[in-house]
């Protein structure tokens, strides 16, 4: 059923019947670091390139969520795949090898919930019983990509982010299981005009605004109906911007807000400023640590929003401003 | 015109939000961090010139060992450890342009010899060469032109 | 004595350069040109010279101290080649670090592999 403007709410929900994750060694030693399936010892996954590592993450994310359930590759009709490297070659090269039919998705930092959504609207709408949402990110391909050599001696800014090495693989179908998606309210382009792509929570808060408002408008819900609003990867920076952006509109989401760039890393010990950001991050802290929650009923109904930064560097280099996107995804407790 | 106002508003705002380093603490890292590899280049100064080598060989064998050890602390994982304690203490000397070189080399050498190391070698360090030659070349003829007109700097 | 005038010219150099770094939006790589294009304007106007026999490799070592040997090269391949000159020195001035960084640098592409930031 369509509500309001911007969301559906599934007359049959759509099941998240299993899910896989596996990190790096940074993030294995992390407060989340034993709710991971599987955790890596060299960042390298026995790989030549970081770029193989993390495709190798993603194919071993998917077959961990498959295994769970008991399913075959065969059996999933179609995967949704992403990852931050230039035309999601990570992800091209890592689902390969599963020979499911694909669609390759590119939301930056979001590209969990795009996955999320895309897939089980395509369960809701009838067009196959498994589908598979899956995304990575890796310290390494990031660093190469948007920054540095990892030699190269640099200074990070309190505002930065440290890229999450790690993949996460959901199964959504119509299989009864302990978690369903009940809804999703997809995000706009917002973008206030900021060109600092070392402060991305500050690039990304406006768009999580936007998102959560409009989720509570068209379910017709009060921030309290959630036991939490989760974030993506706002970091601590991008955090207090969006309690001030929410307070602004009339709400107040700060009792019941989480962030999983601020969970997955200690802050002090691990020294990674803002807190974690990239696809791995939402989608692994939702795997390892926000569904047992689900499952157990701990939490009944929460909103995840993955945000993202939809930068590249010829767009920063060129002057352009980085714009903002974030996907809401209601899952509840069933 | 009223998004741009916003726009600015909103930078202004976000601005204020976000913590900064301690300027004055990162101002002593990077004195204490580039000073002592100045005097490590002394002291390889002094030495050559101890030796009666001439003064500027004696300075090209400073670069070339300050360049040497900053190659191998590269290579050894150790130098970004040491530019994220001392900032640009580390970044401003020669050894800075050092790393700028052997960190491109070592991450892209999977992308191959030729694409890889060979055109993203310079990808930070060429810019320096570049505005360098750029900037004494200009200099250059204008001390050319100088001369012609019989100024004499 | 050369020692200590070494560390606090070299460091001060650091020290405001680390301003830029931390106050404005200007990234290391612009830092180092800045640098560089610097030291060649302060060599010309002749006020580099008398301030590196003063502090030494203070005034040497920092990209700085590159660019007005930069600039050395360029002068003195013009007082001996004429015009030519100005495309002769500086490469030649600047052949000993340049060279040095992508030969040691090469050389440790062979020897390293990339290894992840902790």
């Amino acid at each position: 059923m369509i509500k309001g403007s911007q969301s559906i709410q599934f007359d049959k929900s759509p099941f998240l019947i299993s899910s896989g994750s596996i990190v790096g060694k940074k993030e294995g030693e992390g407060p989340l670091g034993n709710l991971f399936d599987v955790v890596g010892e060299d960042d390298l996954f026995g790989e030549k390139t970081w770029e193989a590592a993390e495709s190798t993450m993603q194919k071993e994310a998917c077959l961990l969520a498959l295994g769970k359930a008991h399913v075959t590759p065969e059996e999933v009709r179609y995967i949704y795949g992403g990852d931050l490297l230039r035309q999601g070659i990570a992800t091209s090269m890592g689902m390969e090898a599963l020979q499911i039919p694909m669609f390759g998705l590119y939301g930056a930092c979001s590209t969990s919930g795009e996955a999320l959504a895309l897939s089980s609207m395509a369960v809701a709408a009838g067009y196959g019983d498994l589908m598979l949402a899956v995304t990575s990110s890796h310290f390494g391909s990031a660093e190469k990509e948007f920054r540095f050599p990892l030699g190269y001696a640099t200074q990070r800014p309190l505002s930065a982010h440290w890229t999450v090495t790690g993949s996460g693989a959901f199964l959504v179908g119509t299989r009864k299981s302990h978690v369903r998606i009940s809804g999703v309210t997809v995000g706009k382009i917002v973008d206030y005009g900021l060109k600092d792509s070392q402060n991305m929570g500050a690039c990304m808060a406006p768009a999580a605004c936007d998102t959560i408002i409009q989720n509570l408008e068209d379910f017709e819900r009060k921030e309290s109906d959630y036991d939490r609003i989760i974030t993506g990867d706002l970091g601590y920076v991008g955090q207090s911007i969006l309690f001030d952006l929410i307070r602004k509109k009339g709400k107040d989401i700060k009792p019941n807000h989480m962030d999983c760039g601020m969970v997955i890393f200690d802050q002090k010990k691990q020294d990674t400023h803002a807190g974690g950001s990239g696809c791995g991050c939402a989608a692994t802290t939702l795997a390892s640590y926000i569904l047992p929650k689900l499952e157990k009923g701990e939490w009944k109904r929460i909103l995840f929003v993955p945000t993202g930064a939809l930068m590249s560097t010829v767009s920063f280099n060129e002057g352009e401003s980085v714009p903002g996107i974030a996907h809401g995804i209601v899952l509840e407790h069933c | 015109m009223e998004k741009e106002k916003l726009e600015k508003e909103y930078e202004q705002y976000v601005k204020e939000k976000t913590p900064v380093h301690n300027v004055y603490m990162n101002m002593l890292k990077a004195f204490i961090t580039g000073g002592a590899i100045c005097v490590i280049g002394q002291f390889i100064l002094n030495y050559c010139k101890g030796k009666g080598i001439a003064e500027d060989i004696s300075a090209s064998w400073t670069s070339l060992s300050l360049v040497f050890l900053s190659v191998l602390l590269t290579g050894l994982n150790v130098y970004y450890k040491i530019a994220k304690w001392g900032g640009a203490g580390a970044l401003v000397p020669i050894t800075g342009f050092a790393n700028s070189v052997a960190s491109p080399a070592i991450e892209y050498k999977k992308e191959g010899q030729v694409f890889g190391i060979g055109c993203k070698i310079f990808t930070i360090a060429g810019p320096v060469i570049l505005y360098g030659i750029m900037t004494s070349w200009t200099l250059g003829v204008i001390y050319y032109f100088l001369i012609k007109a019989g100024v004499t700097l | 004595m050369d020692y200590v005038n070494a560390f606090w010219v070299g460091g001060i150099i650091c020290a405001l350069a680390q301003i830029l770094l931390d106050r404005t939006k200007l990234m290391p790589g612009r830092v180092m040109v800045l640098l560089v294009c610097g030291g060649a304007v302060l060599g010309f106007l002749n006020l580099y010279e008398p301030f590196q026999e003063f502090a030494g490799a203070g005034a040497s070592v920092p990209l700085l101290g590159f660019g007005n040997v930069l600039w050395k090269g360029v002068k003195e391949a013009v007082q001996a080649e004429g015009f030519i000159g100005t495309f002769m020195g500086g490469f030649k001035a600047a052949a000993v670090g340049t060279s040095a960084a992508l030969i040691f640098g090469y050389i440790a592409s062979w020897i390293f592999e990339p290894k992840m930031k902790k």
